[in-house]
């Protein structure tokens, strides 16, 4: 069963310090899934992505990844997962062109010149390609941050509050490859505390608090974003989850 | 293959950022500059003198424009955590050391090139007869520093006041590099050469290069690990 899974995390449990970020957290996705981790800040969501992404070692606990157990085969890993976060990972000083040319020489991809190429223009960047990355907007380094984490094909995309600071038109091209990749059957796993935004498609949403999963469910986002906002007030989570 | 040409991926980027910002070579060239002028004008030597005094001249204006060159390797990385970037990678971490040791040991290289010729003119010094020598010495010398200090750089970068907390670290720990520096340094400048010690030095310079370029290898996957 869990041989197919696209992510299965065991047991993970992450301190730093004295500070449990993640407590016996369990989780499995399967292919083609969209869950959707939500929590208040420093419930543990950015944590748990980054344990997935092999980022964050867990103190304990196992996590795989396609298969892969990236405890023992972390570089196999890697190359199946694309990260979006808040931070860009771009080199300011590099251009468009050139970041993407580094991610693509780390990832030993073939006929990279090509994918760049496709990348940039599916990003609207192809006529900023060339200029450095210091000088672009914040949308526009977002659109090519999303450009840079997808440019390998990878199986299982994770996002960390990916709208945080983007302008209309860099949020509604975001919202659009969420929904592209959905539709393609790509597996997601995104944090947010955004419940406004790029949420079609989405097949669980998985409650965080303190470190623990609390409960998870099923079902459209609306009927999502009033019991998320029931939870903030302090309502405890319902019954009608799947898990308590 | 895949580690060396991910290691060369990584040096290639360095290599390309510096020639774009020139942060890392202005620093150390300025810095270096600033030194030898100084003492130029402060004490005005004789070649005797140079002999005695400009070995360590010479290392400690490596090292302290070293040190400046070191800090703003991780810098650079920790913008937009550039650096989580390379890590999500599919690359062995030991391969992002390699290329960012490389770079480092390539500006350091091309500094003191630049340093000594400054040296060799402001003093009125010929060092050109033994140059073969002093660019094997400033090698082994060198190798060592950038090896520590790359592993070291890579620990300061995640800690506050970076900037005071590598020299801290890292002095301490290349003292033997500064040691068999300033002594083989001092028997190939000296009149005759002295190359039974200046050797011995070396030999001691590349002992320590070869434990300190291995045990970072070795090590900094813990160093990243969070």
């Amino acid at each position: 069963m869990t041989d197919d899974a696209a992510v299965v995390v065991e047991n993970a449990e992450k301190w730093f310090g004295l500070n449990p970020a993640l407590a016996n957290v369990s989780l499995l996705v399967h292919p083609g899934e969209f869950v959707v981790l939500l929590g208040r800040n420093g419930a543990g969501k950015s944590t748990l992505l980054r344990v997935m992404a092999r980022l964050v070692k867990p103190n304990r606990g196992r996590v795989r990844i396609c298969g892969v157990d990236v405890a023992r085969d972390p570089e196999r890993g890697r190359e199946r997962i694309g990260l979006v976060a808040h931070q860009t990972f771009l080199y300011p000083g590099l251009t468009a062109r050139e970041n993407l040319r580094l991610h693509a020489r780390l990832h030993g991809l073939e006929g990279a010149g090509d994918r760049i190429a496709a990348a940039l223009t599916d990003a609207g960047l192809d006529l900023s390609a060339d200029r450095p990355v210091r000088g672009f907007s914040r949308g526009m380094q977002q659109r090519l941050a999303i450009a840079r984490a997808t440019l390998h094909g990878p199986e299982l995309v994770l996002l960390d509050e990916p709208f945080t600071g983007l302008d209309l038109e860099a949020a509604e091209l975001l919202s659009e490859r969420l929904r592209q990749w959905a539709a393609a059957g790509r597996t997601i796993v995104m944090a947010t505390h955004n419940l406004d935004q790029g949420l079609e498609g989405v097949t669980r949403w998985v409650l965080l608090d303190r470190g623990r999963i609390v409960t998870e469910w099923t079902g459209d986002s609306t009927a999502a974003r009033s019991r998320y906002r029931q939870f903030l007030k302090g309502v405890p989570p319902g019954s009608e989850g799947l898990r308590n | 293959m895949k580690f060396w040409s991910r290691t060369a991926a990584i040096l290639m980027k360095d290599l390309l950022t510096e020639y774009k910002t020139k942060d890392v070579l202005t620093s150390m060239l300025l810095f270096g500059l600033l030194v030898i002028l100084m003492f130029n004008f402060a004490f005005e030597p004789d070649a005797d003198e140079i002999r005695q005094f400009g070995p360590g001249l010479l290392w400690m204006t490596f090292i302290f424009a070293g040190l400046l060159g070191m800090n703003r390797s991780f810098a650079a990385e920790k913008e937009n955590d550039a650096l989580d970037g390379l890590m999500l990678s599919p690359v062995n971490w030991s391969s992002i050391y390699l290329g960012k040791m490389l770079a480092n040991l390539l500006f350091l290289l091309l500094a003191q090139a630049i340093i000594l010729c400054l040296f060799s003119l402001l003093f009125n010094y010929g060092i050109w007869p033994r140059i073969g020598w002093m660019a094997a010495i400033t090698f082994l010398g060198t190798l060592g520093f950038a090896s520590v200090g790359t592993l070291l750089a890579a620990v300061s970068a995640n800690t506050r006041m970076s900037e005071v907390m590598l020299p801290v670290l890292l002095v301490p720990l290349v003292l033997p590099v500064i040691l068999g520096a300033v002594l083989a340094t001092a028997a190939n400048f000296a009149q005759p050469p002295e190359e039974r010690v200046m050797f011995f030095w070396m030999q001691v310079l590349a002992a320590y290069d070869i434990i300190f370029v291995a045990l970072p290898l070795m090590t900094f996957d813990y160093v990243l690990e969070k």
